[in-house]
């Protein structure tokens, strides 16, 4: 066995709070070794990152940690602030999760990188700035001088992340701490962060405690995994160990919740019954050319211009009676702001949302309009935030029924709402509960609960599992089929994980800057991608299957998304056609069958 | 950023002008005029002053040449009851005195006020926070009529250190006392402002990735927490200022110094109209030039912020 860079010993981290003592931590004893890379696995609270917190010193005020942590040797529980300032950034580095509320706002990313060197080696401004360029062209940031000398905000997510990357490593660190480092990223950025990291090791020897909810990334990345349950861990060994020889059942329950992009239909879970003679089926909404386009206030001349930002630019698609279409896309693709302009909550749009093949749902306006709404309703992302915090859950839920129907005694809404709570596993004796008494999915039960009361016709779940722990995204991604089976209704399925979407949909959309260019069949767009970039965006997605990781060439994807500000971005895949002009107006790639029901954008040959 | 400022005072010419003009009318709602005393001078004199001063015409044509005199001429016409004097000169008179003791009340405030929140913020729930904190209480609570005489009483009368009142000319000595008694009630409020906005500052996940680099303490606040902190208080510095340097009529007229506070208090209650007005229009343009300073000095620290 290699030197141990790390030793944690019966490691302990409490946590004083008004409702008492948390025992965050419990009895940790760990190592890492040098070079390798250790993946810490968990769910949200399991104490996996304020094990680390607490070994580096970086424990907020009310924590307190015993125990004992060696650093090549070095006990860092209970050593002075000032040894602990010499070895963080310095020795051991941390790459937290949010790039951009973890880079200071005012500072130029050049200056925060110089920062960390000027303070542990004993090197001059110009010097340091070389380095930090050196850095950032090391993690592969292009213009990189000009970079040096822009703010965080300027920066795309997978640019901040790289910065921060850049800086953690910029002292030559014999240990990386990387707390979630890409679960805020698109995957495809993703996968350029992970690469750039595994190159990191493999060139500078960097020991890496990749800590991570995401069995794909711990698949694709590490040597060795603790499970971490609670503060404790319930199970560690060699990656291939867990993943194909797990022997607690937590460690088994978390890889049979996590959703697996080439394996949709898992044993022990709904199946998702196909949609029979799909062109015979009644159409429930037919969406044609619907456009919403933001202006935008562009700096530059006494009274400023706008520019349209095309958010969605011509998106044409039906559904029908019963089935799910999933819509997948990066951030800023245009998913949500097409999901509002269908429920009609988003202005300026264009285009048309015919309801039935009757009514125009664009054209409707005022009371028609709100009555109509029962048939359409939303699940949102954040399932604390979208319920209102001094409303009890039993009135949340309620709220939409007494709206749609006024003449409904309290006794007979209040049995709608108890049958709803059976129906979406909530307990119905919890009417009078707030939502902070509750855990993330158990709200997300009642936004769900919130959507169905009504009995629409249509839900839309905009990003509703994202912010789920795997095994609670499991429960509700299943708990929406049990319901979809219940009561026929028709869903939009809107995430940016392809797995997941994979596990819900019928039929499958990728969209790319406010357009499609790609819909198909679940099957048909997994096994048969035509689109390059519905080919980058499936082989991006790390698999939790450590073997299948090592193995696999991937299709890469380069840069981030382009401006959308820019007309020539929506031609990316289409640069024959490209006018060389940011503002002209560019050719609209049309969308071909090239397969009965299988649309593809047109594009260059790959 | 030029566009921004010039299209920012250009939409300030609408705003001047409703203040202006709902000033205008209000005042001659109001009952009594500025020449309707205890005793009733004769009819014709009557006559002739009110012609003298536009006031037999209707109202609104007096708005028309009021408006008209100020775009012409500059000329904000004369004070009805401070004979030969006119507006202007009034104003040029104290406001002199006023800005002074504001900006330097404020500039002490400034100061010392974000250095108790700073020093609040980072001993956060410790005795230096909360007597800090009860003794910005108690500065907001006690008001200037109350720590006036009492600041007068010790250090002027029992000590002898400094003059109870008057102006001397704008010297030192005369100027401490009410500076110290205008900025105390300031220096309450920013330190209260200050440690609030540090605290969660202090709080955020750039200031854990700072500590994660091995900055020292002092750096990780100099340098990532400092500026972030004090945003807040630039928000609050321009309205503020232009409270202060438009004159503080309570410490104005217990330091007895020719200040302007006192011309707003004399002028409405005397119907001076024109007095008034040109008070106004000092007041209302202060507050905007001031916050539009405070809108670029935030970009200025935070560049996330856009100006449009």
């Amino acid at each position: 066995m290699p030197e141990p860079i790390l030793q944690i010993q019966d490691l302990n981290v409490r946590f004083k709070t008004p409702d008492g003592i948390v025992h965050a931590v419990k009895g940790a004893t760990f190592d890492i070794a040098k070079g390798e890379v250790v993946g810490v696995v968990g769910e949200s609270g399991s104490g996996k990152s304020q094990m680390f917190m607490a070994a580096v010193g970086l424990l907020s005020g009310n924590g307190e940690a015993t125990g004992s942590v060696k650093f090549k040797g070095q006990e860092l529980i209970g050593a002075p602030q000032k040894l602990l300032r010499t070895i963080r950034g310095s020795k051991a580095s941390v790459i937290f999760q949010d790039p951009l509320t973890s880079l200071t706002p005012h500072m130029k990313v050049g200056q925060q990188i110089v920062e960390i060197l000027t303070t542990h080696k004993n090197i001059g401004q110009a010097d340091a700035e070389r380095r930090a360029l050196d850095m950032l062209e090391l993690v592969r940031i292009p213009e990189a001088k000009r970079r040096m000398q822009q703010y965080p905000h300027e920066l795309s997510g997978g640019m901040r992340q790289r910065v921060m990357i850049a800086m953690a490593t910029a002292c030559d660190p014999d240990l990386l701490i990387a707390d979630e480092p890409t679960t805020a990223l698109d995957v495809t950025v993703q996968a350029q962060v992970l690469e750039i990291m595994r190159d990191l090791t493999r060139e500078l020897g960097t020991a890496i405690a990749l800590i991570s909810h995401d069995m794909g990334v711990i698949a694709s990345m590490c040597d060795r995994v603790q499970v971490m349950r609670y503060g404790e861990f319930v199970e560690a060994g060699p990656v291939d160990d867990i993943f194909y020889a797990p022997r607690h059942d937590y460690t088994r329950m978390l890889l049979d919740a996590v959703p697996r992009l080439d394996q949709p239909d898992k044993p022990g879970h709904p199946v998702l019954p196909p949609i029979e003679n799909w062109w015979e089926r009644e159409t429930l909404i037919d969406v044609q050319d619907v456009k919403v386009h933001f202006p935008i206030r562009m700096s530059g001349g006494l009274f400023g211009k706008t520019k349209p930002l095309k958010a969605v630019n011509g998106v044409s698609f039906e559904l029908k009676k019963g089935e799910t279409l999933g819509i997948v896309g990066e951030s800023g693709c245009g998913k949500s702001t097409l999901a509002r302009a269908v429920l009609q909550l988003v202005e300026p749009r264009q285009g048309a949302v015919v309801w039935l093949g009757k009514k125009d749902l664009m054209k409707t306006r005022g009371n028609e309009l709100r009555k109509m709404r029962r048939e359409f309703q939303i699940v949102f992302q954040d399932p604390l935030a979208s319920l209102d915090p001094r409303m009890p859950i039993g009135k949340s839920i309620a709220e939409p029924l007494i709206t749609q129907e006024p003449h409904l005694a309290a006794s007979e809404v209040r049995d709608r709402v108890k049958d709803m709570m059976k129906r979406v596993g909530l307990d119905p004796a919890w009417i009078n509960r707030y939502p902070h008494e509750f855990s993330g999915g158990q709200n997300q039960r009642v936004g769900i609960a919130r959507a169905m009361i009504v009995r629409p016709q249509l839900v839309i779940c905009d990003e509703a599992v994202s912010a789920l722990d795997v095994s609670i995204q499991r429960q509700i991604v299943d708990l929406l089929m049990k319901l979809q089976a219940e009561f026929g209704m028709s869903m939009m399925f809107i995430s940016h994980d392809l797995s997941v979407v994979r596990q819900i949909s019928h039929r499958i959309m990728v969209l790319y800057l406010g357009r499609i260019v790609e819909l198909a069949d679940r099957e048909e767009i997994y096994e048969n991608p035509l689109h390059p970039y519905t080919r980058g965006l499936i082989s991006a997605v790390p698999l939790p299957d450590p073997k299948l990781e090592r193995s696999r060439t991937r299709i890469k994807l380069h840069g981030d998304l382009p401006s959308p500000l820019d007309s020539r971005a929506a031609l990316t895949f289409l640069k024959s056609k490209v006018i060389d002009d940011p503002d002209a107006e560019q050719y609209v790639p049309q969308l071909v069958e090239a397969m009965p029901g299988h649309f593809v954008a047109e594009h260059d040959p790959v | 950023m030029l566009g921004y400022i010039v299209r920012r005072l250009l939409g300030a010419i609408p705003t001047l002008f409703i203040i202006v003009a709902a000033t205008f009318f209000m005042m001659r709602l109001a009952p009594g005029g500025p020449f309707d005393g205890e005793r009733r001078l004769p009819p014709e004199i009557e006559r002739n002053i009110k012609a003298a001063y536009n006031l037999d015409k209707p109202v609104y044509e007096q708005f028309g040449i009021y408006v008209g005199n100020i775009l012409t001429k500059g000329d904000f016409g004369p004070s009805f009851k401070n004979k030969d004097f006119s507006v202007s000169e009034l104003i040029m008179l104290g406001a002199p005195v006023s800005l002074k003791l504001g900006l330097m009340a404020m500039t002490l405030a400034v100061f010392i006020g974000s250095f108790l929140g700073v020093t609040a913020a980072l001993r956060q729930n410790t005795p230096t926070d909360y007597s800090v904190m009860s003794i910005a209480m108690v500065g907001i609570t006690i008001p200037t009529f109350v720590t006036a005489p009492f600041l007068t009483l010790i250090l002027g009368v029992y000590l002898g250190w400094l003059p109870v009142a008057g102006y001397g000319d704008g010297a030192a000595r005369n100027m401490i006392l009410p500076v110290v008694v205008l900025a105390l009630p300031q220096i309450a409020i920013i330190s209260r402002l200050v440690r609030g906005s540090m605290i969660e500052v202090l709080r955020s996940n750039f200031i854990r990735t700072a500590r994660a680099k091995g900055l020292t303490d002092a750096q990780v606040v100099w340098r990532h927490a400092l500026r972030a902190g004090l945003l807040p208080l630039v928000s609050y510095l321009g309205p503020a200022i232009a409270g202060l340097v438009t004159g503080s009529l309570v410490v104005e007229q217990i330091f007895g110094l020719p200040g302007i506070g006192r011309y707003f208090v004399q002028g409405a209650l005397n119907r001076d109209y024109t007095l008034v007005m040109g008070v106004v229009i000092l007041y209302a343009t202060l507050i905007i030039v001031l916050n539009l300073i405070a809108d670029v000095m935030y970009r200025v620290l935070d560049p996330r912020v856009r100006l449009g």
